[in-house]
């Protein structure tokens, strides 16, 4: 991968505790499984940043390299990779998901 | 041979599955964009294997992600991965 490319994957990842390389936006998702991730974090009031990789192909390819995973949605928090759509519905399904975020210090409120 | 029998062998033989279910959703998708219309684009698998016990989420998908690189290089456009050690936990 293109070192220039890995800088700015590199320095989006660090740009905020939880990071979501998705296909379209937060507000509109662009492919089923970028908006079954952005309903986990919504549901659990997460703040997060979405980074659309439809808008960037040199990310949109760079991101898989960067990661070894060959699938988008990538969600990050604290600069780690978490996983993919499957993993997160998942680690939310069993509680994993807001447990690991409350644990990285992030603020999680589960909607009534 | 279909995508779908390929990508059943190939788990079959890489992870000797004790449950294997290989799902085509291609018709769920039909239309979309990025769709390529070929019906045989997007997959789920249900797979439960001795080989993932102990392995994280991550490591598990990822040696699926190997074993199918080709196919997910080519037809197929979307893999959904529901993946089990055969301790039963998840």
């Amino acid at each position: 991968m293109d070192e220039q490319v890995r800088e700015r994957i590199q320095g989006e990842v660090d740009g905020g505790d939880v990071v979501l390389f998705m296909k379209g936006t937060p507000v509109f998702p662009q492919c089923g499984f970028s908006a079954a991730v952005v309903q986990v974090l919504n549901h659990l009031n997460v703040p997060f940043k979405g980074i659309n990789v439809l808008e960037d192909d040199s990310i949109r390819q760079g991101i898989k390299d960067f990661s070894s995973w060959p699938t988008i949605p990538q969600l990050y928090v604290k600069g780690e990779f978490v996983g993919g759509c499957d993993i997160i519905r998942e680690m939310f399904e069993t509680g994993e998901l807001a447990e690991m975020l409350q644990t990285k210090g992030v603020d999680v409120q589960l909607q009534a | 041979m279909s995508t779908q029998r390929r990508i059943e062998e190939k788990l079959t033989e890489a992870f000797a599955p004790t449950v294997l279910e290989v799902v085509n959703e291609s018709h769920r998708h039909a239309g979309h964009a990025g769709s390529p219309g070929t019906g045989e684009s997007h997959f789920a698998v249900r797979m439960t294997s001795p080989a993932f016990a102990g392995l994280s989420r991550i490591e598990r998908q990822r040696r699926v992600y190997a074993v199918l690189a080709e196919e997910l290089k080519g037809p197929v456009h979307a893999l959904s991965l529901s993946l089990d050690g055969s301790e039963g936990g998840g």
